[in-house]
């Protein structure tokens, strides 16, 4: 018989199913009507866009900070576990530069939205 | 227990075993919504940087803000972005009608029905939604 | 409405040949007639070597799993009528190894099934003396649901996933196995833990749900399995948060 793996060997899938389920709530919130509004709305016309004076206070705001930090995180990490997932269902394709391509990204992409962030 | 059948002189039947071609997910219409889903997380990511390239020319200055609202105003970026809004609906959509199946919420001892959990998640959406707008564009 | 109706079976004799073949049958088309109820008159009137497993022809068994038209069915609850004027492909259930024409080996379910600890264990067993264990029933509905399991297979021949990755343990294993975890009964839930949360357990699955859609006893497996993630999830975190003793 083959070696179970006991779950202390292998935390690594239910944590990043945590921050999958995580990110599907965020973006399941957030990205529709961020998407709406910055994506078509204001750049077809049907909405005025905000003065940047404005949008810059909103976006300095610490709180503002905080809540698109944790949006834009887990919503990479949705993104990093289930395109995984999709590779190897749709195409199967599964390989371990594949999961350091995903989960790396997720990473990168957090490091710049934090950079961007604390640049504001 | 075997997995091979044992005939009279020890010789083994074979057993056919079908070939699972590549594009499985294209036959059937629940297999390709299920694939358009899971694609959604794609557009999940391009929302992440698209939103990301707005922050970073709010923090620059003015000039930069408005060149970036006038790249997003081009047809090709609006053309993806109506493609990606799409897409994260399908997301939005696809994951609130699948959550009272993953979950089971108890109040007081007593279980949530799965049409309530449904309800107050789509509940919540427009909540976010009508702050994120009225925060950005309402005021 | 016509009188007949034709069935396209696939036909696999591995003596005779080494792949299989299609072959079409006429069969009255009767009002009351199932799928299943054609194959027995097939085997009656044309080919008494047709092969196929059935039982209880009522939907309990779930010995006559089979793909109908692509769709895997119990062929006993499955009308003729629904699908006039036909012709109906009945294929072997997909994803299982065809050991003879419409007969699938399907042992690796078996193994799977054992290793989840599909029974009430408790460390504590109690003499019969002592009588019974006392359920409520608000107790037994927490897993009531999934003990409608007739172990058919419809949901392994749904699922994409067993498809692609015959070593995933499959959404009937996981179902009994929250069965039994669910139950008030039960002290065992440890031993699965091992064996569900791992790659090939739960987190194979990728919520396509067309084992739910497949299953004829309203089972739900897709949320048995969801349910579970969450479970597994919150005793890793308790495993990396608490120390040894206070697990």
């Amino acid at each position: 018989m083959a070696r179970r793996i006991k779950p202390t060997e292998r935390p690594v899938e239910p944590l990043l199913w945590l921050l999958f389920s995580g990110g599907g709530v965020a973006a399941a919130l957030f990205a529709p009507i961020l998407l709406f509004l910055l994506g078509v709305a204001i750049p077809l016309g049907w909405i005025d866009p905000p003065g940047h004076a404005d949008v810059l206070a909103l976006a300095r705001n610490p709180l503002t900070r905080l809540v698109v930090f944790g949006v834009c995180v887990l919503s990479l990490a949705h993104w990093a576990h289930r395109f995984r997932y999709t590779l190897y269902d749709g195409l199967q394709l599964k390989h371990s530069l594949i999961n350091l391509a995903c989960y790396g990204g997720a990473l990168l992409g957090s490091a710049l939205a934090a950079v961007v962030l604390l640049m504001l | 227990m075997t997995d091979h059948l044992v005939r009279d002189a020890g010789e083994r039947a074979p057993l056919y075993r079908p070939h699972v071609s590549r594009l499985w997910w294209v036959h059937r219409r629940s297999y390709r919504l299920f694939v358009l889903r899971e694609l959604s997380s794609v557009f999940v990511a391009w929302f992440v940087v698209f939103l990301l390239l707005f922050l970073r020319a709010v923090g620059q200055d003015d000039a930069a803000y408005q060149r970036f609202l006038d790249w997003a105003a081009n047809p090709f970026v609006i053309a993806v972005n109506v493609v990606a809004l799409a897409f994260v609906l399908l997301h939005a959509v696809t994951w609130f009608n699948l959550a009272p199946q993953a979950m089971v919420v108890r109040l007081r001892g007593r279980r949530i029905p799965p049409r309530m959990i449904m309800l107050s998640q789509y509940a919540a959406w427009v909540a976010v939604s009508a702050v994120v707008a009225w925060l950005l564009v309402g005021r | 409405m016509a009188d007949r109706i034709t069935l396209e079976v696939t036909r696999y004799q591995p003596e005779l040949s080494t792949a299989p073949e299609v072959e079409s049958y006429e069969v009255p088309l009767r009002p009351e007639w199932t799928v299943l109820d054609g194959l027995n008159y097939i085997k009656d009137q044309h080919d008494g070597t047709l092969s196929y497993r059935w039982s209880c022809r009522m939907g309990i068994c779930g010995s006559c799993g089979m793909s109908v038209n692509g769709d895997p069915k119990l062929t006993c609850g499955t009308f003729l009528s629904g699908y006039a004027p036909g012709p109906i492909r009945v294929a072997p259930l997909a994803n299982f190894p065809v050991i003879r024409d419409l007969i699938v080996d399907i042992s690796d379910f078996l193994k799977k099934l054992v290793r989840v600890t599909p029974w009430i264990s408790r460390p504590d067993e109690r003499p019969v003396s002592e009588r019974e264990y006392l359920q409520t029933p608000a107790e037994m509905e927490e897993y009531q649901q999934f003990s409608m399991c007739i172990n058919c297979m419809l949901c392994y021949s749904a699922c994409p996933i067993y498809a692609l990755d015959p070593e995933f343990i499959g959404p009937a294993a996981i179902a009994l196995a929250q069965r039994y975890n669910l139950d008030s009964r039960d002290a065992g839930a440890h031993l699965r833990l091992d064996v569900l949360n791992t790659p090939d357990g739960v987190w194979a699955c990728t919520f396509v749900g067309e084992c739910t859609t497949a299953c004829p006893k309203d089972v739900d497996p897709a949320a048995a399995i969801q349910r579970y993630k969450l479970t597994a999830a919150m005793e890793s975190v308790k495993g990396f948060l608490l120390p040894r003793g206070a697990r």
